[in-house]
């Protein structure tokens, strides 16, 4: 029987391989969005910043500030969950995600309900993979700012999977 | 508040840059750069979808702003169809119009250009719509 990895190793691994994930999205850092990780559950975080202000004098978020960062968290969850099983069977190193990251899903469609007005505070947003075909998947996203319960936006997605060389030519 | 003062005014379209470049009766042309700190995939260039969509959305809500008497207005809904990568370096254009308007929501039909032979993105959405009565 193999020694257990220690916690701390297991949570650096998963950390590095997140980071270098989100690190690589421009926009993402633009907009100040990081992610929090439980175990390979992920919470996206809007930190407020007043450029990201649509109605000053509500005031409220930009709605397409809203779209955005429901687009990159369903892309950082998919991307995410993709890459996890290679990343914790160690078929793929931190150090090697970051020196050749994978390719990022496409989005072939993207539909945002706007609940509420977005208030001048942080948001968070998780999303759930519906379905992961090899091709195709389907992601619906949540957000909220102070109760998890009162969503402020939703949106479902479709995305075209990055084909890998193997199955490129697996129809 | 009318729809160029309603472009300046908005702190994010501002970060992005964007430029009113049209406007009127229910149709509104709204531009952006293309800006490495947009960008979505590092490995291609190209732009964040989410900014797309911003810019699409901003457009949509000058074009419901232009509908004569209009006053404020909110999204309620936007649906995107990415067809295809925007192109890397290239401005982005959004078109909006109303296609039809009520007294409470307006829809609006949008597409997205880089100065391609086709629109890279195209959008529709329900805005909420508040005009100023007629009568005081």
């Amino acid at each position: 029987m193999t020694t257990p990895e220690p916690v701390q190793a297991v949570k650096q691994r998963r950390d590095r391989a997140l980071a270098s994930l989100v690190g690589a999205v421009p926009y993402a850092q633009f907009l100040g969005i990081y992610f929090e990780r439980h175990g390979d559950e992920l919470t996206a975080i809007l930190p407020h910043d007043d450029k990201l202000i649509g109605n000053p004098l509500l005031p409220a978020i930009h709605g397409g500030v809203i779209a955005s960062f429901l687009e990159v968290a369903a892309i950082i969850e998919l991307s995410w969950a993709t890459v996890w099983p290679d990343l914790e069977a160690g078929r793929i190193t931190p150090e090697e995600m970051a020196q050749n990251l994978p390719r990022l899903p496409k989005t072939i469609d993207f539909t945002v309900d706007f609940l509420r007005s977005g208030l001048p505070r942080d948001g968070y947003a998780r999303a759930r993979v519906n379905r992961s075909g090899r091709r195709y998947a389907s992601v619906h996203v949540e957000a909220w700012q102070d109760n998890r319960a009162r969503l402020f936006a939703q949106a479902t997605g479709h995305f075209l999977m990055p084909q890998t060389g193997r199955d490129a030519t697996d129809h | 508040m009318n729809a160029q003062n309603f472009i300046n005014a908005l702190p994010f379209a501002q970060a992005l840059a964007m430029r009113l470049d049209d406007l009127g009766d229910g149709h509104a042309e709204i531009s952006m750069p293309w800006d490495a700190r947009f960008v979505g995939d590092p490995a291609t260039g190209v732009i964040h979808g989410g900014a797309v969509s911003a810019l699409m959305d901003t457009c949509g809500g000058a074009a419901v702003l232009s509908v004569p008497g209009a006053t404020t207005t909110a999204t309620i809904d936007l649906r995107i169809d990415y067809m295809r990568a925007a192109t890397p370096g290239a401005r982005l254009v959004a078109k909006a119009e109303c296609y039809h308007v009520t007294r409470n929501v307006a829809f609006v039909r949008a597409t997205a250009h880089d100065g391609g032979d086709t629109p890279l993105a195209s959008a529709t959405g329900a805005f909420t719509f508040a005009a100023k009565d007629a009568t005081p």
